[in-house]
Protein backbone atom coordinates (compact mmCIF):
# COMPACT_ATOMS: atom_id res chain seq x y z
CA UNK A 1 0.00 0.00 0.00
CA UNK A 2 2.44 2.26 0.42
CA UNK A 3 2.72 5.39 1.63
CA UNK A 4 -1.46 5.87 0.24
CA UNK A 5 -4.29 6.51 2.75
CA UNK A 6 -7.05 4.31 1.80
CA UNK A 7 -10.15 5.42 2.00
CA UNK A 8 -12.20 2.76 3.61
CA UNK A 9 -15.33 4.11 2.64
CA UNK A 10 -14.70 3.17 -1.22
CA UNK A 11 -14.31 -0.96 -0.08
CA UNK A 12 -17.37 -3.02 -0.28
CA UNK A 13 -18.55 -4.71 2.56
CA UNK A 14 -16.11 -7.90 2.59
CA UNK A 15 -12.77 -6.36 1.72
CA UNK A 16 -13.64 -3.53 4.48
CA UNK A 17 -14.01 -6.18 6.74
CA UNK A 18 -10.51 -8.37 5.92
CA UNK A 19 -8.88 -4.68 5.86
CA UNK A 20 -10.15 -4.19 9.53
CA UNK A 21 -8.46 -7.48 10.66
CA UNK A 22 -5.30 -6.00 8.58
CA UNK A 23 -5.64 -2.89 11.06
CA UNK A 24 -6.66 -4.36 14.01
CA UNK A 25 -3.35 -6.73 13.33
CA UNK A 26 -1.62 -3.77 12.77
CA UNK A 27 -2.91 -1.70 15.71
CA UNK A 28 -4.52 1.15 14.21
CA UNK A 29 -6.76 2.00 16.34
CA UNK A 30 -8.27 5.41 14.51
CA UNK A 31 -8.99 2.92 11.44
CA UNK A 32 -10.99 0.32 13.40
CA UNK A 33 -13.46 2.98 14.89
CA UNK A 34 -13.46 4.56 11.26
CA UNK A 35 -14.63 1.22 9.73
CA UNK A 36 -16.40 0.48 12.89
CA UNK A 37 -18.81 3.22 12.01
CA UNK A 38 -18.60 2.91 8.24
CA UNK A 39 -20.57 -0.59 8.75
CA UNK A 40 -23.02 0.26 11.54
CA UNK A 41 -23.71 3.26 9.00
CA UNK A 42 -24.12 0.49 6.34
CA UNK A 43 -26.74 -1.21 8.58
CA UNK A 44 -24.62 -3.68 9.76
CA UNK A 45 -26.05 -5.16 13.35
CA UNK A 46 -23.82 -4.05 16.39
CA UNK A 47 -23.30 -7.96 17.01
CA UNK A 48 -22.43 -8.91 13.37
CA UNK A 49 -19.61 -5.99 13.27
CA UNK A 50 -18.41 -7.19 16.73
CA UNK A 51 -18.36 -10.64 15.34
CA UNK A 52 -17.19 -10.82 11.80
CA UNK A 53 -14.76 -7.21 12.34
CA UNK A 54 -13.66 -7.26 15.59
CA UNK A 55 -13.31 -10.73 17.37
CA UNK A 56 -12.28 -12.75 14.06
CA UNK A 57 -9.48 -9.67 13.74
CA UNK A 58 -8.29 -10.25 17.21
CA UNK A 59 -8.62 -14.57 16.72
CA UNK A 60 -6.00 -13.68 14.23
CA UNK A 61 -3.90 -12.32 15.99
CA UNK A 62 -4.10 -14.64 18.58
CA UNK A 63 -3.11 -17.37 16.49
CA UNK A 64 -0.13 -14.96 15.06
CA UNK A 65 1.20 -14.40 19.19
CA UNK A 66 0.42 -18.21 19.85
CA UNK A 67 2.54 -19.00 17.03
CA UNK A 68 5.50 -16.64 17.93
CA UNK A 69 5.01 -14.23 14.83
CA UNK A 70 3.69 -11.36 17.05
CA UNK A 71 4.81 -10.29 20.50
CA UNK A 72 3.18 -9.00 23.58
CA UNK A 73 3.40 -4.78 22.61
CA UNK A 74 1.60 -6.05 19.08
CA UNK A 75 -1.54 -7.55 21.10
CA UNK A 76 -1.87 -4.72 23.17
CA UNK A 77 -1.83 -2.46 20.02
CA UNK A 78 -4.17 -4.46 18.42
CA UNK A 79 -6.46 -5.18 21.98
CA UNK A 80 -6.49 -1.09 22.50
CA UNK A 81 -7.65 -0.71 18.69
CA UNK A 82 -10.44 -3.48 19.69
CA UNK A 83 -11.28 -1.74 22.76
CA UNK A 84 -11.73 1.40 20.45
CA UNK A 85 -13.95 -0.07 17.98
CA UNK A 86 -16.26 -2.08 21.04
CA UNK A 87 -16.15 1.18 22.46
CA UNK A 88 -18.76 2.43 19.97
CA UNK A 89 -20.62 -1.17 19.56
CA UNK A 90 -21.12 -1.69 23.33
CA UNK A 91 -24.44 0.78 23.80
CA UNK A 92 -25.78 -0.60 20.68
CA UNK A 93 -25.56 -3.76 21.94
CA UNK A 94 -27.38 -3.14 25.08
CA UNK A 95 -29.77 -1.07 23.50
CA UNK A 96 -30.91 -3.84 21.30
CA UNK A 97 -31.16 -5.97 24.16
CA UNK A 98 -29.46 -9.18 22.93
CA UNK A 99 -29.76 -11.92 25.23
CA UNK A 100 -26.37 -12.98 26.81
CA UNK A 101 -25.31 -16.52 26.34
CA UNK A 102 -24.05 -16.36 29.60
CA UNK A 103 -22.45 -14.99 33.01
CA UNK A 104 -18.46 -14.26 33.70
CA UNK A 105 -16.45 -13.40 36.84
CA UNK A 106 -13.11 -13.04 36.12
CA UNK A 107 -10.55 -11.51 37.93
CA UNK A 108 -6.53 -12.14 38.42
CA UNK A 109 -5.21 -14.24 41.66
CA UNK A 110 -4.38 -12.65 45.06
CA UNK A 111 -0.78 -11.41 45.01
CA UNK A 112 -0.79 -10.90 41.12
CA UNK A 113 -2.28 -7.42 39.34
CA UNK A 114 -1.02 -8.19 35.80
CA UNK A 115 -3.96 -7.91 33.64
CA UNK A 116 -3.43 -7.21 30.18
CA UNK A 117 -4.39 -11.43 29.82
CA UNK A 118 -7.30 -10.86 32.06
CA UNK A 119 -8.57 -7.62 30.05
CA UNK A 120 -8.26 -9.72 26.63
CA UNK A 121 -10.25 -12.33 27.71
CA UNK A 122 -12.76 -10.07 28.95
CA UNK A 123 -12.95 -8.39 25.40
CA UNK A 124 -12.87 -12.06 23.41
CA UNK A 125 -16.01 -13.09 26.11
CA UNK A 126 -17.51 -10.37 25.40
CA UNK A 127 -17.48 -10.06 21.85
CA UNK A 128 -18.76 -13.49 22.09
CA UNK A 129 -21.82 -12.78 23.80
CA UNK A 130 -20.93 -13.30 27.58
CA UNK A 131 -21.97 -10.90 29.98
CA UNK A 132 -18.80 -10.19 31.72
CA UNK A 133 -17.82 -9.15 34.97
CA UNK A 134 -14.47 -8.34 35.88
CA UNK A 135 -13.63 -7.99 39.47
CA UNK A 136 -9.81 -6.64 38.47
CA UNK A 137 -6.38 -7.43 39.88
CA UNK A 138 -5.34 -9.29 43.18
CA UNK A 139 -8.31 -11.16 44.38
CA UNK A 140 -8.35 -13.31 47.57
CA UNK A 141 -11.15 -16.17 48.31
CA UNK A 142 -13.34 -13.74 49.98
CA UNK A 143 -13.18 -11.21 47.05
CA UNK A 144 -14.53 -13.95 44.80
CA UNK A 145 -17.09 -15.42 46.99
CA UNK A 146 -18.42 -12.05 47.29
CA UNK A 147 -18.12 -11.48 43.52
CA UNK A 148 -19.72 -15.03 42.76
CA UNK A 149 -22.71 -14.70 45.39
CA UNK A 150 -23.21 -10.91 44.22
CA UNK A 151 -23.47 -11.84 39.83
CA UNK A 152 -24.14 -15.71 40.32
CA UNK A 153 -22.36 -16.11 37.39
CA UNK A 154 -22.14 -19.59 34.59
CA UNK A 155 -18.22 -19.40 34.99
CA UNK A 156 -15.38 -18.09 36.76
CA UNK A 157 -12.67 -17.44 35.57
CA UNK A 158 -9.31 -16.69 37.26
CA UNK A 159 -5.88 -15.76 35.79
CA UNK A 160 -2.15 -15.62 37.28
CA UNK A 161 1.35 -14.17 35.54
CA UNK A 162 3.23 -15.56 37.86
CA UNK A 163 4.21 -19.06 39.06
CA UNK A 164 3.94 -17.22 42.48
CA UNK A 165 0.49 -16.76 42.42
CA UNK A 166 -1.17 -19.29 40.21
CA UNK A 167 -1.12 -21.79 43.37
CA UNK A 168 -3.65 -19.33 45.14
CA UNK A 169 -6.17 -20.76 42.60
CA UNK A 170 -6.35 -23.90 43.59
CA UNK A 171 -7.27 -21.87 47.09
CA UNK A 172 -10.34 -20.83 45.73
CA UNK A 173 -11.79 -24.32 43.88
CA UNK A 174 -11.25 -25.85 47.00
CA UNK A 175 -12.87 -23.68 48.99
CA UNK A 176 -15.72 -23.26 46.62
CA UNK A 177 -15.71 -27.25 47.29
CA UNK A 178 -15.92 -27.09 50.55
CA UNK A 179 -18.65 -24.62 50.83
CA UNK A 180 -20.56 -27.10 48.75
CA UNK A 181 -20.72 -24.40 45.69
CA UNK A 182 -17.81 -25.88 43.25
CA UNK A 183 -20.65 -27.78 41.22
CA UNK A 184 -22.17 -24.33 40.93
CA UNK A 185 -19.90 -22.55 38.37
CA UNK A 186 -17.67 -23.23 35.44
CA UNK A 187 -14.20 -22.67 36.42
CA UNK A 188 -11.70 -21.78 33.63
CA UNK A 189 -7.70 -20.73 34.35
CA UNK A 190 -5.25 -19.25 32.27
CA UNK A 191 -1.86 -17.95 32.50
CA UNK A 192 1.18 -17.58 30.46
CA UNK A 193 3.13 -20.07 33.14
CA UNK A 194 -0.20 -22.93 33.39
CA UNK A 195 -0.84 -26.03 31.75
CA UNK A 196 -3.39 -28.12 30.93
CA UNK A 197 -2.07 -30.64 33.45
CA UNK A 198 -1.84 -27.32 36.37
CA UNK A 199 -5.78 -26.92 35.27
CA UNK A 200 -6.48 -30.41 35.98
CA UNK A 201 -4.63 -30.29 39.05
CA UNK A 202 -6.36 -27.28 40.82
CA UNK A 203 -9.67 -28.81 39.97
CA UNK A 204 -10.75 -26.49 37.04
CA UNK A 205 -13.12 -27.17 34.46
CA UNK A 206 -10.94 -26.20 31.72
CA UNK A 207 -7.17 -24.57 31.19
CA UNK A 208 -7.46 -21.43 28.48
CA UNK A 209 -4.05 -21.08 26.83
CA UNK A 210 -5.56 -18.17 25.20
CA UNK A 211 -8.00 -15.07 24.94
CA UNK A 212 -9.37 -16.79 21.79
CA UNK A 213 -9.52 -20.13 23.14
CA UNK A 214 -11.40 -19.28 26.46
CA UNK A 215 -14.32 -17.79 24.26
CA UNK A 216 -14.42 -20.95 22.58
CA UNK A 217 -14.25 -23.48 25.55
CA UNK A 218 -16.67 -21.09 27.96
CA UNK A 219 -19.03 -21.35 24.95
CA UNK A 220 -18.82 -24.72 24.58
CA UNK A 221 -19.13 -25.17 28.59
CA UNK A 222 -22.16 -23.54 28.76
CA UNK A 223 -23.71 -24.98 26.05
CA UNK A 224 -22.91 -28.46 27.36
CA UNK A 225 -24.09 -27.77 30.72
CA UNK A 226 -27.58 -26.54 29.60
CA UNK A 227 -28.00 -29.38 27.68
CA UNK A 228 -27.34 -31.71 30.69
CA UNK A 229 -29.70 -29.63 32.57
CA UNK A 230 -32.18 -29.57 29.90
CA UNK A 231 -32.06 -33.29 29.85
CA UNK A 232 -32.05 -34.48 33.24
CA UNK B 1 7.58 -24.13 18.02
CA UNK B 2 10.57 -24.23 15.96
CA UNK B 3 11.76 -21.05 16.98
CA UNK B 4 14.10 -21.99 19.73
CA UNK B 5 17.32 -19.49 20.20
CA UNK B 6 20.58 -20.33 18.63
CA UNK B 7 23.11 -22.08 20.90
CA UNK B 8 25.71 -18.84 22.13
CA UNK B 9 27.33 -21.94 23.63
CA UNK B 10 31.11 -22.14 23.48
CA UNK B 11 31.72 -25.75 22.51
CA UNK B 12 34.99 -27.61 23.38
CA UNK B 13 35.81 -30.87 22.28
CA UNK B 14 37.15 -32.63 25.04
CA UNK B 15 36.19 -35.90 24.87
CA UNK B 16 34.72 -36.29 28.77
CA UNK B 17 36.23 -33.88 30.91
CA UNK B 18 34.17 -35.12 33.52
CA UNK B 19 33.67 -32.48 36.73
CA UNK B 20 30.50 -29.86 37.57
CA UNK B 21 29.19 -28.01 34.52
CA UNK B 22 27.21 -25.08 35.40
CA UNK B 23 24.64 -24.64 32.70
CA UNK B 24 23.58 -20.50 33.79
CA UNK B 25 21.32 -17.82 32.33
CA UNK B 26 23.43 -14.83 30.95
CA UNK B 27 21.73 -12.84 33.22
CA UNK B 28 23.47 -14.42 35.76
CA UNK B 29 27.35 -14.22 33.99
CA UNK B 30 28.35 -11.23 36.00
CA UNK B 31 27.40 -12.67 39.68
CA UNK B 32 28.28 -16.41 39.29
CA UNK B 33 31.68 -15.13 37.95
CA UNK B 34 32.24 -12.92 40.53
CA UNK B 35 31.77 -16.36 42.64
CA UNK B 36 33.79 -18.49 40.96
CA UNK B 37 36.56 -15.92 41.42
CA UNK B 38 36.29 -15.16 44.94
CA UNK B 39 35.84 -18.64 45.91
CA UNK B 40 38.64 -19.86 43.25
CA UNK B 41 36.45 -22.13 42.22
CA UNK B 42 38.54 -23.36 39.35
CA UNK B 43 36.74 -26.88 38.85
CA UNK B 44 33.46 -25.48 37.55
CA UNK B 45 32.75 -25.52 34.10
CA UNK B 46 30.53 -22.11 33.68
CA UNK B 47 28.65 -21.78 30.44
CA UNK B 48 25.60 -19.60 29.98
CA UNK B 49 22.57 -19.66 27.70
CA UNK B 50 21.45 -16.06 25.84
CA UNK B 51 20.11 -13.46 28.68
CA UNK B 52 17.06 -12.62 26.44
CA UNK B 53 15.67 -15.40 27.24
CA UNK B 54 15.05 -13.67 30.09
CA UNK B 55 11.95 -12.47 27.94
CA UNK B 56 10.78 -15.44 26.65
CA UNK B 57 10.61 -18.08 29.29
CA UNK B 58 8.53 -20.34 27.17
CA UNK B 59 12.00 -21.04 25.40
CA UNK B 60 13.92 -22.04 28.11
CA UNK B 61 13.51 -25.33 28.86
CA UNK B 62 13.91 -26.36 25.22
CA UNK B 63 17.06 -24.38 25.19
CA UNK B 64 18.41 -26.21 28.28
CA UNK B 65 17.32 -29.76 26.98
CA UNK B 66 19.41 -28.92 23.70
CA UNK B 67 22.61 -27.84 25.80
CA UNK B 68 22.12 -30.69 28.31
CA UNK B 69 21.71 -33.58 25.11
CA UNK B 70 24.39 -32.14 23.58
CA UNK B 71 27.07 -32.11 26.78
CA UNK B 72 25.67 -33.36 29.50
CA UNK B 73 26.91 -36.67 29.73
CA UNK B 74 30.37 -35.52 29.69
CA UNK B 75 30.39 -34.10 33.19
CA UNK B 76 29.58 -35.88 36.46
CA UNK B 77 26.98 -33.74 37.76
CA UNK B 78 25.19 -30.76 35.48
CA UNK B 79 23.88 -27.81 37.58
CA UNK B 80 21.09 -25.29 36.25
CA UNK B 81 21.43 -21.96 36.83
CA UNK B 82 17.90 -21.21 36.27
CA UNK B 83 15.13 -20.75 38.57
CA UNK B 84 11.29 -22.18 37.38
CA UNK B 85 11.66 -18.20 35.71
CA UNK B 86 8.11 -18.62 34.33
CA UNK B 87 8.19 -21.74 32.80
CA UNK B 88 5.40 -23.13 35.17
CA UNK B 89 7.44 -26.26 36.12
CA UNK B 90 8.26 -27.47 32.02
CA UNK B 91 11.90 -26.26 32.87
CA UNK B 92 11.93 -28.90 36.17
CA UNK B 93 10.28 -31.76 33.66
CA UNK B 94 13.73 -31.30 31.69
CA UNK B 95 15.60 -31.10 34.54
CA UNK B 96 14.31 -34.74 35.68
CA UNK B 97 15.04 -36.78 32.81
CA UNK B 98 18.63 -35.42 33.20
CA UNK B 99 19.32 -35.74 36.14
CA UNK B 100 20.14 -32.05 37.05
CA UNK B 101 19.30 -29.74 39.64
CA UNK B 102 18.29 -25.97 39.58
CA UNK B 103 18.75 -23.13 41.81
CA UNK B 104 16.00 -22.64 44.05
CA UNK B 105 13.26 -20.59 43.53
CA UNK B 106 10.90 -19.20 41.18
CA UNK B 107 13.13 -16.82 39.52
CA UNK B 108 16.42 -14.29 40.36
CA UNK B 109 14.66 -12.20 42.31
CA UNK B 110 13.47 -15.27 44.78
CA UNK B 111 17.53 -16.79 44.60
CA UNK B 112 19.18 -13.43 45.19
CA UNK B 113 16.72 -12.24 47.61
CA UNK B 114 16.25 -15.30 49.83
CA UNK B 115 12.55 -16.69 49.84
CA UNK B 116 11.54 -14.85 53.21
CA UNK B 117 12.77 -11.51 52.21
CA UNK B 118 10.85 -11.92 48.51
CA UNK B 119 7.80 -13.48 49.90
CA UNK B 120 7.94 -10.02 52.63
CA UNK B 121 8.79 -7.65 49.42
CA UNK B 122 5.45 -8.97 47.42
CA UNK B 123 3.35 -9.50 49.99
CA UNK B 124 3.47 -6.12 50.90
CA UNK B 125 3.37 -4.78 47.87
CA UNK B 126 2.30 -7.13 44.83
CA UNK B 127 2.43 -4.14 41.95
CA UNK B 128 6.52 -3.89 42.40
CA UNK B 129 8.38 -4.40 39.43
CA UNK B 130 12.11 -5.65 40.37
CA UNK B 131 15.39 -5.35 38.59
CA UNK B 132 18.85 -6.70 39.29
CA UNK B 133 22.08 -5.34 38.48
CA UNK B 134 21.45 -7.03 35.16
CA UNK B 135 18.41 -6.33 34.20
CA UNK B 136 19.35 -2.49 35.17
CA UNK B 137 22.50 -2.65 33.15
CA UNK B 138 20.02 -4.12 29.96
CA UNK B 139 16.85 -1.58 30.93
CA UNK B 140 16.76 -0.36 27.68
CA UNK B 141 16.92 -3.80 25.89
CA UNK B 142 15.32 -6.15 27.52
CA UNK B 143 12.60 -3.85 29.50
CA UNK B 144 12.14 -0.84 27.42
CA UNK B 145 12.91 -2.03 23.98
CA UNK B 146 11.76 -5.58 24.95
CA UNK B 147 8.13 -4.31 25.82
CA UNK B 148 8.34 -1.94 22.65
CA UNK B 149 8.17 1.30 24.59
CA UNK B 150 10.54 2.81 22.38
CA UNK B 151 8.23 2.70 19.33
CA UNK B 152 5.31 2.53 21.59
CA UNK B 153 5.50 4.46 24.56
CA UNK B 154 1.66 5.06 25.12
CA UNK B 155 1.92 1.18 25.99
CA UNK B 156 3.53 2.57 29.19
CA UNK B 157 0.59 2.07 31.65
CA UNK B 158 -0.84 -0.38 29.80
CA UNK B 159 2.06 -2.81 31.32
CA UNK B 160 2.39 -1.06 34.29
CA UNK B 161 -0.58 0.36 35.39
CA UNK B 162 -0.92 -1.31 38.61
CA UNK B 163 2.73 -1.24 39.24
CA UNK B 164 3.58 0.89 42.31
CA UNK B 165 7.17 0.54 42.76
CA UNK B 166 10.06 -0.38 41.48
CA UNK B 167 12.62 -2.71 43.42
CA UNK B 168 16.41 -2.66 42.68
CA UNK B 169 17.53 -5.95 44.19
CA UNK B 170 21.06 -5.38 43.77
CA UNK B 171 23.99 -7.68 43.57
CA UNK B 172 26.86 -5.22 43.66
CA UNK B 173 25.47 -1.77 43.63
CA UNK B 174 27.70 1.54 42.05
CA UNK B 175 26.32 4.97 42.19
CA UNK B 176 25.78 4.61 38.57
CA UNK B 177 23.82 1.69 38.96
CA UNK B 178 21.69 3.22 41.51
CA UNK B 179 20.97 6.59 39.15
CA UNK B 180 20.21 4.09 36.61
CA UNK B 181 17.91 2.46 38.72
CA UNK B 182 15.83 6.09 39.53
CA UNK B 183 16.29 6.59 36.13
CA UNK B 184 14.52 3.10 35.56
CA UNK B 185 11.74 4.18 37.85
CA UNK B 186 11.22 7.68 36.99
CA UNK B 187 10.60 6.34 33.12
CA UNK B 188 8.27 3.66 34.19
CA UNK B 189 6.72 6.17 36.98
CA UNK B 190 7.22 3.95 39.74
CA UNK B 191 8.29 4.78 43.21
CA UNK B 192 12.12 2.87 43.66
CA UNK B 193 13.54 0.93 46.71
CA UNK B 194 17.09 -0.03 46.78
CA UNK B 195 16.86 -3.15 48.65
CA UNK B 196 20.38 -4.64 48.86
CA UNK B 197 20.48 -8.42 48.50
CA UNK B 198 23.97 -9.30 47.44
CA UNK B 199 23.71 -13.33 45.43
CA UNK B 200 21.83 -14.89 48.10
CA UNK B 201 22.04 -18.41 48.12
CA UNK B 202 23.56 -18.55 44.87
CA UNK B 203 27.18 -18.33 46.05
CA UNK B 204 26.94 -21.06 48.70
CA UNK B 205 25.42 -23.35 45.99
CA UNK B 206 28.10 -22.84 43.80
CA UNK B 207 30.94 -22.86 46.71
CA UNK B 208 29.55 -26.28 47.56
CA UNK B 209 29.45 -27.30 44.09
CA UNK B 210 33.16 -26.49 43.64
CA UNK B 211 34.34 -28.14 46.62
CA UNK B 212 36.62 -31.11 45.68
CA UNK B 213 35.02 -34.39 46.66
CA UNK B 214 36.92 -35.61 50.13
CA UNK B 215 39.19 -38.52 48.98
CA UNK B 216 39.07 -40.94 52.49
CA UNK B 217 41.89 -42.80 53.34
CA UNK B 218 42.20 -46.36 51.23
Amino acid sequence: MGDETLDLTTLEDAELVEQMHDDLYDGMRDEIVAGTEILLSRGWSAQRVLGDALVEGMRIVGVDFRDGILFVPEVLLAANAMKAGMALLRPLLAETGAPSIGKVVIGTVKGDIHDIGKNLVGMMLEGAGFEVVDIGINNDVQAYLDALDEHQPDILGMSALLTTTMPYMKVVIDELAQRGLRERYIVLVGGAPLNEEFGRAVGADAYCRDAAVTAETAQQLVRARRELKAAS
Amino acid sequence: MSSKPPAELHSDDDERPGGVLVLACGALARELKAVVDANQLTGLRMEYLPAGLHNTPQLIPAAVEDRLAAVGARYDQVFVGYGDCGTGGRLDDVLERYGAQRLPGAHCYEFFAGPETFARLHDAEPGTFYLTDFLLRQFDRLVWRGLGLDRWPHLRDDYFGNYTRLCYLSQFPTPRLLAEAQDAADRLGLRLEHVPVGTGVVGPILVSLGMPTPVGPR
